[in-house]
């Protein structure tokens, strides 16, 4: 009877242990990343071409104001822009012009839309828009994946 | 079901209409790859449906239905159901020393040298479809049972690999039972069923990578001693890595290398690179190939090694590095597996929406077979694809480091030493996986 069950003092270091892992996953998650970025207006101009963009990589911030004009120097092309749904088709000598805000963060690419060759489904350009808050979080989710994992073998075998 | 005779040639023979559909679109169909059925459902379809569910879901599943080796094992079997005969053909025996997995992996790699002009030119990928058929009736005729798609098929030494994770299980009730059970009906056959197809004694299975859920064992089994079993994921990833070769490991470094340069050279924004993989320039192409394999066969391998021997210096162990690099290769698994469904994940449904196209006109020629020929390319989900490969990939870290540990904790159950044998190999799947959210994310 006057034996001690050792479990509850043994297991406090590893109940604290989650609750700061979990305290840390949200916070990786949830904090906002703070800007203070003034918004302005990119002219840019896109040049397609059998199987490629140019630029083919386009970095700006979130808030910015982008005037495309879209030019094709070879055959028809599209341009559909994942996660802005913005589509267009471009034909040889005729460009298209169009504005959007870039109102999401993160890395959208752009792509053909328009069937223009073998290689069509991977003509694809990279738009980044800033900051680029999933891929910081997704990254601070795994390094902190690793460090729980080996603290916890680390833990475990002090316990 | 499972235990008729007709389950499995009936699945083969359903998908030889799809298989001779897209072999014919292919070789006589349009040539432009995004509206020819060959190239939709084999490499936007099957190819996301493998990937996606059946080997993560059901394991060897595909191989139990692949069409490929049907012709081939109808072929030794004289018919297609009907009873169990004695099997015809030379049936010799595979040679000893490629008993493993080193020409799937040189079959794998040969065929991803050529994949970005086997994945866009139609009458390409019939032929590969066509020449992988004719290998699988040949060595049917030469060699014993399923030798092909147990040493030879490109496609089967990965999904073996990765049909480790899958939560069903081939497995015998009591492997007492086996050993007692004199007339080994598994292995000779009986009137119900042949001998096991792939030279598996299931009284002895231990990994799914090994089993091709072909059926015969439930058929033969006297005992009623072999069920399917639902288990947790991932359970084979535990167990030890038998014997000392490494074909195995090399599977695993060469299928996570390829899942990193894929995304890199199909969905990057470098149309250099595309178009030496395309072959457009000899030199051009020459240049990725040396890349490609020095990557994949010299510089993750090594990489890898390297973490290993650096964690296995501070382990009380007394097995070899080799051995160790072997051990560990199972926690190469589930990351390389999520870096390939968020590949598949991303590219299909980019790209599904031209199989409802080429349903109705298969060949390209004009046909409206069921109204949907003029449905528009829609890519679906295509601003939540992001959050949805960083959630697979993010996932397939937290596995592989478990199954680290778990082979840590194996090899030392003492513990003492897991953390400083494992902590090199975490740093090298972290790395990965960074390289791996970065080119999709960042």
């Amino acid at each position: 009877m006057s034996q001690q069950d050792p479990t509850p003092t043994s297991r406090r270091p590893i109940h604290a242990g989650r609750v700061g892992l979990l305290l840390l996953v949200l916070a990786v998650l949830l904090v906002p990343v703070p800007t203070s970025h003034t918004p302005r207006t990119h002219h840019i101009t896109i040049d397609a071409s059998q199987f490629e963009y140019s630029p083919s990589r386009l970095a700006i911030n979130q808030g910015d104001t982008v005037h495309v004009t879209l030019a094709s120097s070879d055959v028809v092309h599209g341009f559909f822009l994942d996660g802005y749904e913005i589509e267009h088709r471009v034909e040889p000598g005729i460009s298209q012009e169009f504005t959007f805000v870039a109102d999401r963060t993160g890395k959208f690419h752009y792509r053909c839309s328009v069937t223009c060759g073998p290689l069509h489904p991977f003509m694809i350009g990279e738009l980044v828009v800033g900051p680029n808050e999933l891929v910081w979080r997704a990254s601070g989710l795994a390094i902190i994946a690793v460090g729980a994992m080996l603290a916890g073998a680390r833990q475990r075998r002090s316990v | 079901m499972l235990l008729s005779r007709a389950f499995q040639p009936v699945s083969m023979l359903l998908l030889l209409v799809p298989y001779t559909l897209a072999v014919t679109a292919g070789l006589l169909g349009t040539s432009a790859g995004n509206r020819n059925f060959g190239i939709v459902f084999v490499w936007i379809v099957w190819w996301a449906v493998l990937m996606v569910l059946l080997v993560p879901g059901l394991g060897r599943a595909w191989c139990t239905v692949c069409p490929i080796p049907a012709p081939g094992e109808w072929m030794q079997r004289r018919g297609i159901i009907g009873g169990v005969v004695k099997l015809r053909g030379m049936g010799l025996r595979w040679p000893r020393r490629f008993r493993n997995m080193w020409v799937q992996n040189a079959g794998f790699l040969i065929m991803a040298l050529f994949s970005t002009v086997i994945l866009t030119r139609p009458s390409v990928s019939a032929a590969v479809i066509v020449g992988l058929t004719g290998v699988a009736v040949g060595m049917s005729l030469l060699f014993e049972k399923r030798t092909f798609c147990k040493y030879v098929c490109p496609v089967g030494g990965f999904i073996g690999l990765y049909s480790m994770v899958a939560p069903i299980e081939l497995r015998v009730r009591d492997a007492q039972v086996c050993v007692e059970h004199r007339s080994k009906d598994c292995i000779t056959g009986n009137e119900n069923g042949y001998g096991c197809p792939w030279m598996v004694y299931p009284g002895k299975l231990g990994r799914n990578l090994d089993c091709g859920l072909c059926t015969e064992c439930l058929k033969t089994c006297t005992m009623d001693n072999v069920v399917i079993n639902l288990r947790r994921p991932g359970a084979d990833l535990a167990q030890p890595v038998p014997g000392k070769r490494i074909d195995e490991a090399f599977k695993a470094l060469i299928m996570l290398a390829c899942s990193i340069i894929y995304p890199a050279v199909l969905f990057g924004p470098w149309a250099t690179i595309k178009e030496w993989a395309a072959i457009d320039s000899f030199g051009g192409w020459l240049i990725y190939a040396v890349g490609f394999l020095t990557a994949t066969v010299v510089v993750v391998p090594g990489l890898y090694w390297l973490a290993v021997a650096r964690g296995h210096r501070r382990s009380s162990s007394n097995l070899t590095v080799r051995r160790a690099f072997n051990e560990y290769s199972h926690a190469l698994i589930p990351l390389g597996l999520a870096a390939w469904i968020a590949f598949s994940v991303g590219f299909a449904l980019t790209n599904g929406s031209y199989a409802l196209a080429a349903i109705s006109d298969p060949l390209g020629w004009g046909w409206n077979l069921f109204g949907t020929r003029d449905v528009a390319w829609t890519p679906y989900l295509s601003g939540a694809m992001p959050f949805i490969q960083a959630a697979i990939l993010v996932s397939g870290l937290f596995f592989s480091l478990r199954t680290s540990l778990k082979v840590g904790l194996r090899r030392d159950p003492s513990g003492a030493t897991t953390v400083q044998t494992t902590t090199p190999i975490a740093a090298f799947l972290l790395a990965a996986t960074l390289i791996l959210l970065w080119m999709y994310l960042g």
